[in-house]
């Protein structure tokens, strides 16, 4: 509000900042900095930031212990489940929410919203059994298939408030010219809805990729296919102790990276996307 | 609907005078359906996945079904009952729960909203630093605990190399039953900047003329702070009180991975005693009475939340 010259209150806020990202950052810097140690280095008191000599070995080393190349695989079978389900089904059910009249439709919203309330701890029981019954314990099945039919709330919402202010004019327009409303959905409105679509994207990459308790439940028993989140978790408990610490921490910043990355790109419609689920209180 | 879809409607009309010139009337009348057609994959997951399995748990919350001895017979209101007063592991839960609660969702409120009111001022590098508090919120939780375990070592993390530059004695933050708790407060304060970023969005919602107004009538900061922001910021603030509380009482992936519930039970958790008697001792119908507990809960929080919001959050 006041831009003019020196303003005392305004270094106090910049010293309050500065602390608040070097408080945010140096866990970061810490895993990246203990990625690179030796075990003997590990010990240094007061800690040494910069290891030298460098172990660049950590990494392949790390990443041969356990089966990584598979569990990444496995998380991105799930990826890719969750990309289809949140773009097409998700999109494809927004669309009847946001663009179609039928009766039923403000209660059955309704409900979809509540489902986001909902903990997903009571259906995890019952479902685990469930699984268990018709063979779907340690596949892919348990995630995928939910995320394939379009199961989540958040994505569906956040379309349905995109598609809303999408003008009528365009679709009116498709309809005159013998549209029906799958071709609107797959021809008009999609096209027009990219930053959204772009949102959804990157949060159904984030929540699969970050998912640590549907992988353990519903795959883990069968290691060939636990994710990358729950190989992590088995790595931290096997044998090695403390001196595991570099390895953990190199593991651990590998896994950061791909959403850093996205992160960066994305950044944009990833705020977009939280922004819009808080303010609609 | 008749403002969207003029064409339909017109030729709909000109249907009903010549019924049998035109197949309008007839996709005009399907259409009203056609929304579900629409909704059907979602609609056939949320029976599947939501529906059946919560009625299906309310139903074996009654009974002591057990997966290994594949048994399951009807047996009242036992497991409820010894929630209360047999399960010796199950109040500790409850409060271990309610402890983490008390102090992580408020202090994560006011320090999101408070990192949000300095981002908001003419600062520069905004963007910036926006970006830096935000990260936390999308390192993957596992890795994110690995990150703190390493932090919290007694001998060798840095949070107790830190204080010790300050002439602190280490804290043994993650194996005494006294610290094992504020720990994980903690490591759940790293990530406010999910928080930040909805209130940074509220707070730069609010009309601008309103402070215009308040300065031209001499209004200090801490008024304008008192008597604008905060009260149009109240729906913001409560709507992430209400996903704090909901997502707090669900605590689980720091206190499994990092202390299985340890020291002492200090972590366990309401999640994790619940995972336990589900997946290690296989008594999911106890499992699923606690789930019940939860869910109900959790029900009345929000109601009461909302009740409660009436009497404190603005709705301009």
């Amino acid at each position: 509000m006041h831009s003019k010259r020196f303003n005392p209150g305004m270094v106090v806020v910049y010293l309050l900042l500065l602390a608040g990202v070097a408080v945010t950052i140096t866990p970061l810097l810490w895993t990246l900095s203990t990625s690179l140690k030796t075990v003997r280095q590990l010990s240094a008191w007061p800690p040494e930031w910069i290891p030298n000599p460098v172990a660049w070995s950590n990494y392949s080393e790390a990443l041969t212990m356990l089966p990584f190349e598979r569990y990444f695989l496995n998380t991105m079978v799930l990826v890719v489940a969750a990309e289809i389900g949140a773009l097409i089904t998700c999109s494809f059910v927004a669309y009847g929410f946001a663009r179609l009249d039928f009766p039923g439709r403000e209660p059955l919203f309704l409900l979809l919203i509540s489902t986001m309330l909902m903990p997903y701890i009571v259906r995890l029981v019952p479902l685990f059994v469930f699984y268990g019954e018709i063979g779907w314990l340690g596949t892919y099945l348990p995630l995928a298939v939910p995320d394939l039919l379009g199961r989540n709330a958040f994505y569906i919402f956040l379309l349905r408030q995109f598609f809303r202010g999408i003008p009528d004019d365009l679709s009116d327009a498709a309809r005159i010219d013998g549209a029906n409303d799958f071709r609107i959905w797959w021809s008009v409105v999609l096209p027009l809805s990219k930053p959204v679509l772009a949102t959804v994207a990157i949060f159904a990459f984030q929540s699969t990729w970050d998912d640590f308790l549907g992988p353990l439940i519903y795959m883990g028993q069968n290691p060939d296919m636990r994710t990358l989140a729950v190989g992590l978790y088995q790595f931290r408990n096997s044998p090695g102790g403390e001196n595991l610490m570099p390895y953990l921490m190199a593991v651990s910043t590998v896994m950061m990276l791909p959403i850093l990355f996205i992160f960066g790109f994305g950044q944009r419609y990833l705020v977009q996307g939280v922004t819009m689920s808080g303010l609609k209180g | 609907m008749s403002s969207r879809s003029l064409p339909a409607e017109s030729r709909s009309r000109e249907g009903a005078y010549a019924p049998s010139t035109t197949r309008a009337p007839l996709t005009w009348r399907m259409r009203k359906y056609l929304g579900y057609v629409f909704i059907a994959p979602w609609l056939i997951a949320f029976l599947a996945f939501d529906i059946v399995p919560t009625l299906s748990a309310f139903y074996y919350s009654f009974t002591d079904w057990n997966v290994i001895a594949k048994s399951s017979n009807w047996v009242g209101v036992d497991n409820y009952q010894r929630m209360f007063s047999g399960d010796r592991l199950f109040w500790p839960s409850v409060k271990n729960t309610l402890y983490y609660t008390a102090f992580a969702v408020p202090l994560g409120v006011v320090a999101g909203f408070l990192l949000a009111l300095l981002l908001n001022t003419k600062v520069r590098f905004q963007g910036l630093f926006r970006t830096l508090f935000y990260l936390p919120a999308v390192v993957p939780t596992v890795a994110a605990t690995m990150v703190w375990l390493w932090i919290f070592d007694t001998r060798r993390g840095i949070l107790n190399w830190a204080l010790g530059t300050v002439g602190m004695d280490p804290i043994r933050w993650l194996t005494s039953p006294d610290y094992s708790k504020p720990a994980l407060i903690l490591m759940s304060l790293w990530s406010i900047g999910g928080g930040m970023v909805i209130y940074l969005a509220g707070l730069q919602n609010i009309p601008q003329d309103l402070y215009e107004a308040a300065d031209v009538d001499g209004a200090s900061s801490l008024s304008k702070l008192f008597n604008i922001t905060i009260p149009l910021m109240t729906p913001t603030i409560f709507f992430n009180l209400l996903l704090g509380l909901i997502g707090s009482f669900q605590v689980f992936n720091a206190a499994f991975i990092m202390t299985a519930g340890g020291p002492v039970n200090s972590t366990r958790f309401y999640m994790l005693h619940l995972y336990e008697k589900a997946f290690q001792d296989s008594q999911m119908g106890y499992a699923c009475a606690m789930a019940v507990m939860l869910f109900l809960t959790v029900l009345l929080i929000t109601v009461f939340v909302n009740w409660s919001s009436k009497r404190w959050v603005f709705y301009g």
